[in-house]
This record gives structure tokens, sequence and C-alpha cells, in this order.
């Protein structure tokens, strides 16, 4: 039963990688214009200089392979990627794409891994108390506010956070990864430094995900106090609070863990544009300066990574599952 | 339809949820209608006013850098970005029921099938698939941008629509008009679909919500129409030229406050039409 599980959800795994390597690689090619062109007299253009531009723009085909039939150079695509050659920067020219992406991709990881796990601790937490009947009145009423927030798109959040703590109140820096002048050496100075410019951008995200997570844990945990061992656990004269921990919390966990995978996406994709309010060296604002300088590569590159890495980690994700939870493989999901 | 309403009343009445969040999104309607025949567009075009001035009795919520009148952007901007979110929602809708109700009835082959597609579509993030596709259209337009946020957020009315489909299915009624002779057709138009409406609404509501999230999120990011007044250009105008490090609050304030409201109505909606919907079929 466990076979056939992970062999579907490692076949829809491998169809997404497959798809999104395809997609990245068809896009581009199906657009009108040349990029390659463009960028040429572009560049041209800017330096002043004129002249026939057809000779350079053949070489560069030649270069990349861009003279070859489509199907050639598809293979020769798939090659590359697995030698992890995602081409150079057009705009930081000759820094490789690969490279920038493994100099930004740690302080994302960060970041997310941070928020994610804060927000999802406090937010079901939260929810489980918005689901017990005994829970004090202003807890609830704080807990409604703290879901509206949750609909709010994170960056806007961020835009908030940034101008009050950051220049109103000025007990923040306004962007950056880590103060200037550190060389990013493992001391005191720089960890403090990066936690100290981590603060706000990590907050807007926990702000705005800690309702999400409230809004599924209450909705389970109403469900499971109806159950007929919750009403068991009361005959038996357990202790309310030894109901809500270990029979009605733990039951309604479970979902909040699907959730999480569904959601990565989400978050992921939430981020980028929190990343571009701080200035914060990671994926999202490497994508967005990219998406100004219209860096195609960087772009690509960045793209195939975040549809990748999503894909994996929801197969990882998947695995874990069922082994908290024996009946998802039983109903074939 | 007199059924419909008098229904629909009774619901506002007793779903204090659903009645602030329909209140709040007819409000936001009503001005993105009226409020472009009342105000002055000119207003709007850059270098109209004097940049950068804080909001006055002339200029109510200021000017920005670029001398237009923020009031007038602002009440410029929201039918445009309710626009891309309505025709996406609609567009994605659509597909959304059309497979969801092919693959419930269809069954076999042809559900697996869809079934696959939802389920790859949900792993690959939209906002990937955007990026690359704005970034490769020569000039973004408003109804494009629906169009391609639509074909990347269908699947979550497929699934919905599907799984109700499933179990309507084995419900008496539909059993009997089929021992009846009913044609699959009338099946689904006339048993199965009218019940699905709550349903139907409410994966409306979520995809319109996910579509000007999406849109807004690629328009904060540059990928929007550079050439029209929409509240994700203005948040992108205002980050692009340091409005909030200059202190203008007057210049992102607005638009964040217009996003956030229509955002809060459509939960507050969807929220309360989930306690409906639920409610009348049962969950399953």
């Amino acid at each position: 039963m466990y076979a056939d599980y992970v062999s579907r959800r490692l076949g829809i795994m491998l169809l997404v990688v497959f798809l999104a390597v395809s997609i990245n690689f068809a896009l581009p090619r199906m657009m009108p214009g040349d990029p390659i062109q463009a960028q040429l007299s572009q560049l041209l253009a800017s330096g002043g200089g004129s002249g026939d531009i057809t000779a350079m723009v053949e070489s560069y085909q030649k270069r990349f392979g861009l003279d070859q039939p489509v199907w050639a150079q598809y293979i020769a695509y798939w090659q590359a990627l697995f030698r992890l050659d995602l081409g150079v920067s057009l705009a930081n020219y000759p820094e490789r794409v690969d490279a920038a992406i493994a100099n930004s991709l740690p302080w994302t990881l960060g970041l997310l891994g941070v928020a994610t796990a804060v927000s999802f601790t406090i937010g079901t937490l939260l929810g489980g108390l918005l689901g017990w009947p005994r829970t004090p009145r202003w807890i609830k009423n704080l807990g409604s506010g703290v879901v509206l927030l949750s609909s709010v798109p994170y960056f806007l959040i961020g835009m908030i956070l940034l101008y009050l703590f950051a220049i109103v109140f000025r007990w923040f820096p306004a962007g950056g990864g880590m103060p200037f002048g550190l060389n990013g050496g493992f001391n005191i100075e720089t960890i403090s430094g990066i936690l100290w410019h981590g603060t706000l951008p990590a907050l807007s995200i926990i702000i705005a995900e800690i309702g999400a997570w409230a809004i599924g844990m209450r909705g389970m945990l109403v469900s499971v106090l109806g159950e007929d061992y919750i009403t068991l656990a009361e005959a038996k004269g357990n202790k309310p609070r030894r109901i809500l921990n270990r029979y009605g919390m733990r039951n309604a966990l479970l979902p909040q863990l699907t959730k999480l995978a569904m959601t990565l996406g989400h978050i992921v994709s939430g981020a980028i544009l929190v990343e571009v309010i701080f200035s914060y060296p990671g994926v999202g604002f490497r994508l967005y300066q990219a998406i100004q300088s219209k860096d195609y590569f960087v772009i690509q590159g960045i793209v195939l990574l975040l549809s990748v890495s999503i894909a994996v980690a929801m197969f990882i994700l998947d695995l874990i599952y069922p082994l908290i939870d024996p009946r998802i493989t039983a109903k074939g999901r | 339809m007199r059924h419909l309403i008098s229904l629909a009343v009774h619901e506002l009445a007793r779903n204090r949820t659903l009645l602030a969040g329909v209140t709040l999104l007819g409000i936001i309607i009503v001005i993105a209608i009226v409020g472009p025949l009342v105000v002055d567009v000119a207003q709007a075009r850059v270098g109209a006013t004097i940049p950068r001035t804080p909001p006055s009795a002339e200029h109510w919520l200021g000017t920005d850098g670029q001398g237009r009148d923020m009031f007038t952007v602002l009440i410029l901007a929201m039918p445009q970005t309710l626009k891309v979110g309505l025709l996406a929602g609609v567009i994605s809708l659509s597909v959304g029921v059309a497979l969801g109700l092919i693959a419930g009835f269809t069954g076999g082959i042809v559900d697996t099938v869809i079934r696959l597609a939802s389920d790859v579509m949900m792993t690959i993030p939209g906002i990937a698939i955007l990026v690359l596709v704005a970034s490769n259209v020569r000039e973004m337009t408003v109804e494009l941008m629906a169009v391609i946020v639509a074909s990347l957020s269908w699947m979550v009315a497929t699934r919905t629509i599907r799984a109700q489909t499933l179990s309507l299915r084995e419900r008496g009624y539909v059993q009997i008009a089929r021992l009846n002779g009913a044609s699959g057709l009338k099946l689904i138009f006339v048993e199965v679909l009218p019940n699905l409406l709550p349903f139907i609404a409410a994966s409306f509501v979520i995809t319109v919500s996910n579509a000007m999230l999406a849109t807004i999120g690629l328009e904060a990011l540059g990928l929007g129409p550079q050439n029209d007044l929409t509240l994700g250009m203005a948040i992108y105008w205002a980050q692009f030229y340091g409005a909030i490090i200059r202190g203008m609050w007057w210049w992102w304030g607005p638009p964040i406050v217009a996003i956030a409201l229509i955002f809060i109505g459509l939960m507050l909606t969807s929220a309360g039409m989930d306690r409906f919907a639920n409610k009348r079929l049962g969950s399953s």
C-alpha cells in the first residue's frame, strides 16, 4: 500500500519537474521577438554605437546553440541542467546564474524557515484556543482580528512595518541583510546583525501567516471535538485540559501538516515581495532585480528553482505524512 | 428566482460574517463604479499637479512623485483591479466547474487525467509561471493579465466541484431521475448543478481573491500593465521611487488600505458562504 502511494507521489513530482523544465524551455522560444537581438540592440544604443548587428546576433546564436533544431536545443538544455549550468547573467556578466542563486538562496531559506516555523507554531496554538469552548472571550476577539489580517498580502504589512519601525521610530534598519562593512565572519557581531536586519521581514510574514494557520486549526478542532471519542474521554472523567491537548489538538494537527505542504508555494511567492520591500538579499529580491534589467537567464533560473524546490518539498512532506497518519495510504489519496 | 432571493435575504439576516463581507464589497464596488464618473480624469495624468505634496484641501490624498493626484489615481485604479479579479475569476471558475462536473460524472480515465492535471498544476507555483510569461510578453494589458492568472487558478474550483458531484451523484433524487430515463446532460443541469450553486459561489469568491492576489503581486514586481492605473501599479511606482524611505505615507498608504479592504471583504464573504454551503449540503 505504501509503495503504491509513494510511486504515485513520486510520479507526480517527476511530472511537475519535467513540465516546469519544459515550460521554462518553451516559453521564451514561443514568444515573438528575439531576446538576444533585443538585448544587443539595446546595448548598442546605450553605448552610442551603430551598425550591423546581424553578424553579432548570429555569432551569439551559435554560441547558445540557437541555430540548431528545436529538439536538439531541448536535449542540450536538459544536459546543461544536469551540470547545473543555467547560463550567465546578462546584467552582471560574467556571473553565472547558479552562483547568483547560491549566493541568495541561504538568505531566503533562513528567512522563510524561521518565519514559517514561528507562524505555524503560534497560529496552530491560537487556532486551538479559538476552537475550544472554554477559551476566555478576549483571546477569541484578539484571534478574530489576527485572522482578518491574514487576508492582507504579506508585502503590504511589510510596507507598514517598514514605515513605522524603520523610518518613523528608527528601531530597525530599512533594508539589506546585514550591516555594511561586515565581511560575514562567524561571530556575535555578524549573527546579531543578521537577526536585527531579518526581524522586520520575518515579522511581516509571521503576522500575515498566523491567521491562516489559526483558521485551519480552529475548523479542524471544532469537528474533532464533535467526535464520539471526545464524548467517551469526557465520560471517563478526563480533565478538560487533557481532553484538549491529548484528544483534540493531536488529532486536529494532522491536516495542518498537509496544509503546510499545500501552502509552501504560496509562502514562497508571498515572500518574494517582502524581500523586495526590504531589499533583503534573497532569491526574491534577485528575481526583482533580474526583471528590472530584463536578465532572462536569471529569471529562468530562479523560476526553475522555485518550481523544482516546491515539488521536492511537497514530495518529502507527502512521504512523511502517512507515517504520522496511517489512514492516508489506505484512502489512496 | 424569488425563492433564491428570499433564501439569500434570510441567510444574510442571520449570517453576520456574510453580511459584513457583502456590505464591505458592495461599498467598494459602488465607489469603483460611481467614482470614475465623478472625478476629473486629467488629475491622474503625469505632471497634472505639483509633485510630492502632502494631503491638502485641494488634493485630499496628496500627489505622487510624478504629479498625479493620488485620490483620483485611487478612484481610477480600483475598478481596474476589480476587473482583473472578476474577469480571471469568471474564466477560471467556468473552466473549473466544467472540468469538475465532467470528472465527477464520467469517472474512469477522464477523471484520472483531470485529477492528475489539477494535482500537478497545484504543485507548480503559479507565481513562477506568471513571472515567466509576464516577463516574455511585449506589452501587458489588464485583459491579458486576467487570462494568464485564470489559466493558473482553475484547480480549486475543479477539486471542490468534483468532490461535491461525486457525492451528489449517489443521492436518492438523482438516482430516481436516472431510473426515470433522464439523459446525462439533463441530470447535470437540472438535478446536480442547482445544488452546487452554494459551492460554485464559494469557489468564485476564493478564485477572485487568489486571482487578485496574484495580479497585485505581479504588478508590484513591475510586470503589470505599465500604462494602466491599477492598485498594484500604484504600489509598484511608490516602491520604485522610494516613497516609504522618503516618508511619503500618502503615496503608498491609501492603495494599501484599499487593497486590504478588498481582501478583508472577500475573506469575510468567503467565510460566511462556507458556513452556508456546508450547512445546506452537509460537508462531505
